[in-house]
């Protein structure tokens, strides 16, 4: 296989040994570790463009995705990366299997262990899953989503696409709006982008922001308008509908009219701007559709394609730790 | 165990340091036992002269103290025996100095009625370890909807009512509980927490849980039952065990209750004085007690409450629950915590930090709870049930979880370093540990 772009080869030629066995949280990872990732997931974007996407770097290794909560887009953009790398990719899940028969995390883990696969990325609905499950396993473990916790890998896609808009990230002002509360995107985007010097606004009804997130050297505004006034980047997390219905906010018409994204409140933002949205988007209940789909100040598609990069990246470093450990 | 003899020969413990808060006397002694009970007390250095036939039982310095009561300890006996019998409990209450535990109605079936009481009784007369009060419940099925027999449990032998973790929501239901327990002068134990605010929540509301991703519950949560109790406890005159207090907002609306005059009396748990919500780390689930550990400064105003004594009786709050309950992600993990065997070790905690004089650390588990119940133990008196405890106050111990005898080893004081070491205990003149 010689289609390795140049800059790719370049990327990988140097010398960075990825010291942590598993990917499960931000605050695992320092700023050069972080920023040899964005390097190596920017060589991927390259090799990704190409006719000839696939490499050997992951041949006869086993990647095995255990998605205890449906996930279209995280699975296959796991999936694309391992099989982009030339892993076997195995997918698994487990709550159409004998999860729901009364076997436990831990069980399942065991039983996935024995079969030797060499990456196991999970999502699972409870936070602490990841972490839980990488005590009990020999392989390294990637978190994909551990209930409201952490998403490690969308904090680093949405960082790569912010790079490579906006060229850096120190310096950004970023405002993450809508349920902050429950999301694990945000949590793991809040600590990536203050560790890159970004300064992180939550934008959100009092019933969606966590509770002491005031803590987290952020600024709050429960109006929208204040709160994106300015920013260079704008990013909308998904509400669950049920969440919607007089739960957390009283209905989507209103939840629309004070935090959706629209045009007339973009406008405040500074020039430039751009949305970002980890997907699957609820047009016109969080984000309009005229502000998504527009590809100039979009970069909603650019995250997806961002996604594998970034996947790949943090696959090939886990892999090449195996190897070292060998 | 000892032989029978035992129970009819006179036994000398001699050369220790009495610690018997009924009478506040901390210093040199001994005691003296016959026929299962105190015979004497002696105080300072000379014994005097013993009879020959007395057995003595040099001490060597070692503190001696009263049994300890525990008020709040469950097992799986009836209906889940894999996570602990009462023989498991009784054992590692021994092996804890814990010469009197008070166990909870919440088995399977619930203890709603008197046949269930006897039958703990019972059981626990044949195993004749320790000695082990039941706990009635307070409502049948401890649903918190229609009272329970209180009256005939009462006669059958349980110490008070409650619904154990379950808090009775609703509050007509549980002023009738009151008035009507008052009417047999039964204790009603309520744990104090607001459903609602507390539904689906696996931690204390708060910077740490918002950053874990783990739902939270306010602290205020406590305050707001507790409120309504205090309420209710001044409508109907009943006496109430305010059961595990664990922030500083409800100790302000207790101590408030306290200063009016209010019957009512709290307790908090040896975990709560140990842990915060910090110690959960990286998702220990071994940390995953109700209420949820809380925040430091809580844990602080629950320390100084009962330095104050405001609370009076500390609990272990044993809750066994098995491996495959607690290896779970940390939502879905079962709460609660083993304690019975380190409850004397971790409470000594505040006397070698300086905190809490020891005479007052040991009354929270032996004269407070035995007066609050009415027993006859807890003291170091003529005519006391003899159940004691010799105890190397300052021996170092390391807490290693696999080893604790109860059958659940899920304590959160796994791997730590505690100071005080049980060396015997005594229950009615029979040595039931060490020796």
């Amino acid at each position: 296989m010689n289609t390795t772009p140049p800059g790719l080869t370049e990327v990988l030629q140097r010398t960075f040994s990825f010291p942590k066995r598993h990917f499960l949280s931000v605050l695992d990872l320092n700023e050069v570790e972080v920023a040899s990732l964005l390097d190596l997931a920017d060589g991927f974007v390259s090799l990704n463009r190409q006719t000839s996407k696939k490499l050997d770097l992951l041949k006869g290794r086993t990647l095995m995705n255990l998605f205890f909560e449906n996930s279209t887009r995280t699975q296959s953009s796991f999936e694309l990366a391992g099989k982009r790398l030339g892993a076997d990719v195995v997918n698994m899940s487990p709550r159409a299997s004998a999860m729901s028969k009364g076997e436990t995390l831990i069980d399942t883990a065991v039983t996935l262990n024995a079969m030797q696969p060499d990456l196991l990325v999970i999502r699972h609905s409870s936070s602490g899953a990841a972490s839980l499950l990488s005590q009990k396993v020999g392989c390294s473990v990637v978190n994909a989503g551990d209930g409201q916790h952490e998403h490690p890998t969308q904090a680093l896609l949405d960082a790569l696409s912010m790079r490579r808009a906006f060229g850096r990230i120190a310096g950004l002002k970023v405002a993450i709006c809508g349920d902050v509360a429950h999301s694990r995107v945000a949590r793991s985007n809040i600590a990536l982008l203050q560790m890159l010097g970004a300064e992180v606004r939550l934008v959100g009804p009092p019933t969606l922001i966590p509770p002491a997130a005031d803590r987290w050297n952020v600024q709050i505004f429960h109006d929208m308008r204040e709160g994106i006034a300015g920013c260079d980047v704008v990013m909308m997390l998904r509400l669950q509908l049920e969440r919607m219905d007089g739960v957390m906010a009283p209905s989507q018409r209103e939840y629309f009219r004070f935090y959706g994204l629209d045009r007339e409140k973009l406008a405040l933002a500074a020039p430039g701007v751009r949305v970002m949205h980890p997907g699957p988007m609820n047009r016109g209940v969080e984000i309009d559709s005229e502000v998504a789909d527009d590809l100039s100040v979009s970069l909603i598609q650019d995250q997806v394609e961002m996604g594998v990069a970034a996947r790949m990246a943090v696959l090939t470093s886990l892999a090449a730790r195996l190897e070292n450990d060998r | 165990m000892s032989p029978p003899s035992h129970a009819n020969r006179p036994t000398a413990y001699a050369h220790v340091r009495l610690v018997d808060p009924a009478s506040g006397y901390d210093g040199p002694g001994g005691v003296i036992v016959t026929g299962g009970v105190i015979a004497d007390v002696i105080r300072g250095d000379d014994l005097g002269a013993l009879s020959k036939d007395v057995e003595m039982i040099d001490g060597r310095g070692a503190m001696l103290l009263p049994g300890l009561i525990d008020i709040r300890v469950k097992t799986g006996e009836p209906g889940a025996e894999p996570k602990e019998t009462l023989k498991s409990a009784a054992l590692a209450a021994a092996a804890g100095g814990v010469t009197t535990i008070v166990v909870q109605p919440d088995t399977h079936p619930v203890m709603d009625e008197p046949s269930v009481v006897d039958f703990i009784l019972r059981r626990a007369r044949d195993i004749g370890l320790i000695n082990v009060y039941p706990a009635g419940a307070a409502t049948k099925g401890g649903e918190g909807q229609r009272m329970a027999e209180i009256g005939l449990m009462h006669e059958a032998g349980c110490l008070y009512v409650t619904d154990a973790d379950r808090p009775i929501t609703d509050s007509k239901v549980m002023r009738r509980v009151l008035a009507y327990a008052k009417a047999f002068n039964v204790l009603v134990a309520h744990r104090p927490a607001d459903p609602w605010l507390s539904a689906g929540a696996a931690a204390s509301e708060g910077e740490f849980a918002s950053r874990m991703g783990l739902p939270g519950v306010p602290a205020i949560a406590e305050k707001i039952m507790l409120e309504r109790d205090l309420a209710l406890v001044e409508l109907t005159g009943a006496r109430l065990l305010v059961d595990q207090l664990t922030t500083a907002a409800a100790l302000e609306s207790f101590a408030r209750a306290r200063s009016r005059g209010l019957p009512v009396t709290a307790t908090t748990s040896i975990n709560h004085l140990s842990f915060n919500e910090i110690d959960i780390g990286d998702y220990r689930t071994f940390c995953k007690v109700e209420p949820p550990l809380r925040s430091e400064d809580d844990r602080q105003a629950v320390i100084d409450a009962v330095a104050s004594g405001l609370i009076s009786v500390v609990v272990s709050a044993h809750a066994p629950a098995p491996a495959e309950d607690k290896r779970l992600p940390y939502d879905e993990a079962a709460p609660g915590a083993v304690g019975l065997q380190t409850l004397l070790p971790a409470l000594l905690t505040f006397h070698h930090e300086g905190r809490i004089p020891l005479i007052d650390l040991i009354r929270t588990v032996t004269s407070a709870p035995a007066d609050l119940l009415g027993l006859p133990a807890g003291r170091l008196a003529k005519g006391a049930p003899a159940d004691l405890v010799l105890c190397d106050l300052n021996a170092p111990i390391l807490i290693n979880a696999d080893k604790l005898i109860s059958k659940s080893k899920n304590s959160p004081f796994d791997g730590r370093r505690l100071q005080g070491k049980v060396l015997r205990t005594v229950v009615d003149g029979r040595t039931v540990f060490g020796g």
